[in-house]
Parts: structure tokens; sequence; C-alpha cells
């Protein structure tokens, strides 16, 4: 294992530049650049159909991008084959080969490579002793159970040490503890290997979760690049906002810009604090986001926003507050449990909304 | 008192009737079609044959001797037959030449059908099948038309001027063979396309991302998966090129008979029903072992857990 460190201690650098890929006359990715960096776990987080899998499968060699560079610590590669890419990935039904064992499987790439089988045999255990199926080596792959197939095909992508590891969506099939305890895995694998993990996902907690940057797309764009804090706290844009979590858009006007901040404010009157997206200098009328754990309910009076409590979700650790806001719109708060019993509001009930300082985030148009 | 244990044999033996009630059909007609002909063809084998053909009804080893040894006419010294055992030996060559011959044209078709779109692949499917609607025989006169001393082939060789002389392909080894691979091709194609089109191509696309080159793939992951397949159809046309009896006789000509053509002799012209029946007999003991050590070979080689 110390070997598997050492040796692939540096985990490729992938640089996208202006891809475009057509299929016949539908666009699967229009005009990406990224910047994925070495020994980085980035995600492309993105709904089906967004291009996240296709960028992926370009990246892999799977398809060729119809304009635009692939590159790989600035090599242009672009137009090698798949087999001729330092790279590995990791599929996700697992496409585990299933006429061969565990052993075989996890030690296929290094063959093909033409490595002797000694060196073969000592990967391989490595690898078995790596993603915890010691002495599982002879038994067939279609024996093992989801979780343990899924382990096989990291063990065999990460085999052959690979500059960069690609992962398509590989914790969907399986149940929602195992994906909780395989997320922990894959972060734990990512930093023993040092190798660049590029993960695709639709799963918004699994992104935030696991990521050091990640990419939101939608419809084959880039929407924003960022760390999981930027993603969630400092949404760019309504996509994104919309997409990752919980949200409330409240319409306001910007009063004053200061430096990183800006004043608005609400359609109530009361003024708050608000970040804006880099690369724009906000005015006029303007859309903010509050994410529901950013409010706290209050008695009538005592807020920004007054309303009306329409509806008191139960959710075991919270309540989830909907509140008819006077003048229109639904404004969720979400509030710990952090006693036990009634949650001290009841329905029909007259509230108002704090949000708390610094919370609020600008959409760009 | 019935308890549930009761109920659950009376229903467990009711199931099996049932079972057997329904499977009849099949089983009387496997019976029927099958096993009785074979029966019977066993039986002549021990008769001792009759003087215009047909058989007398006394029991005689007569016909398996005369598969494996002559009489001489005269004075009634025994030899080994060296005629049958050529015929049987030429046979087994050409239908497992045949065999190969079908994998080799048969896989890349196979392939290239399972791999174009789903509305596609039933065209294609089509065209493979459409041969089977025209009688065996006219397919074979029209080999015979191509490869003929005044053919399509030499024709075109003689005009080109690259050769002087017809090339003799008729009544050879190679236009037995060359006929059987045509005749029998989409017997191959149609498992091994069935095969491949079950095979998850995205089996393939590991393959290439672990670095194995396109041979690499073919071989340790496309024909492993499709083993069946190959088995399946390498049985499918090994078994009737071995009994194959209309293409020797147009395109062999009568020097080079195969098996089926000696047996139709010893009904016909021969006036030898026994003996018939028992090189029959011997027919469908070479295939039923051939099969076995294939089988068994074909599932040994390759992984334990898959075929």
């Amino acid at each position: 294992m110390t070997d598997t460190r050492t040796t692939a201690a540096h985990g490729g650098a992938i640089g996208l530049h202006g891809i475009k890929k057509w299929f016949g006359t539908f666009q699967a990715v229009d005009n990406v650049s990224l910047d994925i960096r070495s020994n980085e776990f980035f995600t492309l987080l993105g709904p089906s159909g967004c291009g996240k899998t296709t960028l992926l499968r370009m990246i892999a060699g799977f398809e060729l991008p119809t304009e635009g560079q692939v590159l790989l610590d600035g090599v242009d590669i672009s137009r090698l084959l798949p087999n001729q890419r330092p790279v590995n990935t990791v599929f996700q039904n697992y496409a585990l080969f299933p006429h061969l064992t565990v052993a075989e499987n996890i030690g296929f790439g290094l063959k093909m490579l033409g490595k002797p089988k000694s060196e073969i045999d000592s990967v391989v255990k490595d690898m078995l002793k790596l993603v915890h199926l010691d002495g599982r080596g002879n038994n067939p792959v279609t024996q093992l159970s989801g979780g343990q197939q899924q382990r096989v095909a990291l063990a065999r992508a990460l085999a052959p040490r690979p500059k960069v590891l690609l992962l398509d969506e590989p914790l969907s099939a399986l149940d929602l503890k195992l994906r909780k305890s395989m997320q922990m895995e894959l972060k734990r694998l990512q930093l023993e290997t040092g190798i660049t993990f590029v993960f695709v996902t639709h799963d918004q907690e699994e992104a935030l979760t696991m990521s050091d940057r990640i990419a939101v797309m939608s419809t084959g764009t880039v929407r924003q690049v960022g760390s999981p804090w930027d993603i969630y706290d400092r949404p760019a844009e309504r996509f994104v906002a919309d997409f990752i979590g919980e949200t409330n858009f409240l319409e306001a006007e910007v009063i004053s810009v200061s430096g990183e901040k800006a004043r608005v404010r609400l359609s109530s009157g009361a003024e708050i604090n608000a970040t804006y997206p880099e690369g724009i200098t906000p005015k006029g009328k303007v859309t903010i986001v509050v994410r529901p754990e950013h409010a706290r309910l209050g008695s009538s009076g005592s807020g920004m926003l007054e309303g009306v409590l329409d509806d008191i979700v139960y959710l075991g650790t919270d309540n989830h507050f909907h509140v008819k806001v006077d003048g229109g719109s639904t404004f969720i708060v979400r509030q710990q449990n952090a006693k036990s019993g009634h949650c001290g509001f009841s329905e029909q009930e007259r509230v108002s909304i704090a949000i708390n300082d610094d919370v609020a985030q600008i959409l760009r148009d | 008192m019935v308890s549930p244990q009761d109920v659950s044999e009376q229903r467990q033996k009711k199931e099996i009737r049932d079972r057997w009630f329904l499977s009849a059909p099949a089983l009387i007609l496997i019976l029927a079609a099958s096993v009785g002909p074979l029966v019977i063809v066993l039986l002549y084998s021990f008769l001792a044959p009759g003087n215009y053909g047909d058989v007398k009804w006394e029991f005689s080893t007569e016909g398996w001797f005369n598969v494996l040894f002559s009489r001489d006419i005269f004075d009634d010294t025994v030899s080994l037959a060296d005629a049958h055992f050529l015929i049987f030996w030429r046979s087994v060559k050409l239908a497992f030449a045949t065999t190969i011959f079908c994998l080799i044209f048969g896989f890349p078709t196979a392939y290239f059908i399972a791999t174009r779109a789903p509305h596609n692949r039933s065209l294609w499917l089509f065209l493979i099948t459409i041969p089977f609607w025209t009688n065996m025989l006219i397919r074979t006169f029209a080999i015979q038309e191509v490869i003929r001393s005044e053919g399509i082939i030499n024709t075109l060789l003689l005009k080109i001027g690259i050769i002087s002389a017809p090339i003799q392909m008729m009544f050879t080894d190679f236009a037995i063979m060359l006929g059987m691979t045509y005749v029998f091709l989409p017997l191959m194609v149609l498992p091994l396309y069935a095969s491949l089109e079950k095979l998850d191509f995205r089996l393939v696309e590991a393959g290439y991302d672990l670095y194995a080159s396109r041979f690499g793939v073919l071989w340790r992951i496309v024909i492993p998966l499709v083993k069946p397949g190959i088995i399946a159809g390498s049985i499918l046309v090994f078994v009737p090129a071995l009994s194959s009896y209309v293409v020797p006789r147009v395109l062999g000509g009568g020097k080079n008979l195969m098996v089926g053509n000696l047996i139709e002799l010893q009904f016909g012209q021969g006036r030898n029903w026994p003996l018939g029946a028992a090189l029959s007999v011997t027919l469908v003991i070479i295939v039923l072992f051939a099969m076995l050590y294939y089988v068994r070979n074909a599932s040994k080689s390759g992984g334990s857990a898959h075929g």
C-alpha cells in the first residue's frame, strides 16, 4: 500500500478547453472549460441529461469531443484511444467481467499492460486489502453483493495506478446505508492514493459530502464551479440555488454596494446585507436566496418578514415551517428540534421571520 | 383432520401429475420423431439384407461386420473396409473445416449485426435468412455455376489473363467445403447473434479502459462471454455438415463421397439396408462423441463461473 501511495503521489490535472459535443443534432456539451487540479476530488453535479456523463466519457476516451481539447498534465489527449490514456473508470453498473474471478478482474488492467505475474499478484493483494476484500480473490464476481462488487470495480480501476480515476455515478445502485459508508470509503481512498478523482453524480448530498470542488452542470454547460461551501452558501444563479438543497427566493432592491457586500431592501421594507457573485455589480431589483436554516421564526412583529404559518412539517431532527409571507410568496424556515416536545408555534398563527446576518446571496440574472 | 402438511403434499403430487400431463405433447413428439426412428434403424442394422433391398427378419451381425470389414466376393477373404474409413475420415475433416470457416465468416457477421441500431438488426437478420427460403438443391447448383470450369470465376480469370486454363474446382473437397460453408453459415450466425446481442457492450468499454487492445478485448472478454453461442453454432453446423448429402452429391461428384452419400448408396443401388442402418448408427455415435468431447472441452477452458 505504501507502494501505491508513493508511485501515484501525483494525480493528474485535467484541463478541458472549449469542449463541445454534438450527437447528431443534439448538443450534449456546450463549450465547457474546466480545470481539474491534481490530487483533487472533483465532482460534476447535475440533473440527468445535463452532459456530465458525456464529459466524463470524453475524459475517458469513449467519446471524442466535436470541438475542444482534453489535456492531461498539459498534454493534449483528446484523440487518444481509451487504452492509451492513463485514466481508469468506475462504471455506473460496475461492468465487472462476469467470467473472471475477483482477482482476475482487479489484475486485468495490469495484465493488459504486460506486467509480470509476480507484480500483478502483489498489487492485487494490496488492492484487495485496500478495499477490505482480503481472501475473496478467488471468488467469482457474480457471487458478490452489490457493495462488494462496487469495491471490486474500484480496486480494478485503481490497480493500474491511473493518474485520474473517473467515477460515473458509482453509488447510485447501492442502498442508503451502504452509500453513506461508501462515500467515506471513496474519500479515504482518494486521500490514501493521491489520485485525482473525477466523480459524476446527480445527488447533491453526495457531492457536498465528498468533493473538494464541484462543478454544477445544466443543459450541457457549467453553471458554477466552487467548493461545496461556495456552491451551497453562495450560489451564483437560480438553477444552482434551486438544484442544491432547499432554498427561499426573495425579491429585493439594492440600496448600496460596499466591498463584497450589498445592502438590499426586502419587500417588507426591512434591510439586510447580502453577498453577490463575482463579476457583477448588483443594482436595481434583484433576487436573493436565503437557505431555510438561515432564518428564525419568531412571534409576530419581531422579525423582518411577516406572515401566516401555513404548515408545520415534522422531520424528527428538524421542523419545517411553511410561512405564507404577506404579499404572496411562501418562505420555509428550518429549525432544529433541540428540545423535545412541541415547537411552540401552531398553524394559522401570525409569525415573523428573522434572517441571520450575512447569509443572503444575490443571484446573477 | 387434514393437516397443512397433507394439503401441501397433495398439492405437490398434483403439481407433478400436472407437469407430466402438460409436457405430454412434447414427450410424445420426441418419442415418435426422435427415439422411434432411431430404434427402427438400430433394429434394421441387426437384420439380414433382402434380395431386392428391404430386410429379412432374421438376426444377423453382417451389417455391422461390413462397416469395418469387406469380404471378397470370390474367395471370401476378409480385409478392412478402407473405403469406409476414408469416407468417414473425409466427412469428419470436411465437417470440421466447414465449422471453422463458418465461425470465421459468421462471427464478424453476427458481431456486425449485433452492433447495429436495434431497429436495423431485424433487417440484417432477415437478409441472413433469405437463402433459407430457396431450395438447398438450387442454391448448391448456383454454387456450381460459380466454380465450374466454364463458371463465373474461371471465365473471369481467363478473360483477365491470370490463368491460361480453367482451375478445376468442381468435384474436389474444396468445392464440398465451400458449398457446405455457404449453406450452413446462417446456422452459425443466428446463435452467435443471439449470444452477442445479450453481450453487455459496457464490458467492452471496460476492457478498453483497462488498456486491452482490440484483440485483447475480443479474446479475453467477447469470446469467453459468447462461448455458449459459439458452442451452439458449431454443433448446429458440424452435425448436419457431417451427414451432408446434397452438397457432396452435386459438388463432389461421384468420387468424393461423404457418409451421407455412402449411406444413401446402401439403401439405393447397394441394396444393403442393414449395412446402411449400421453406418447410420455409427454416424450417430461419432456425432455423440464429438459433441461430448467438444462441449466438455469448451466449458473447461473457459472461466469457472461462466457458461
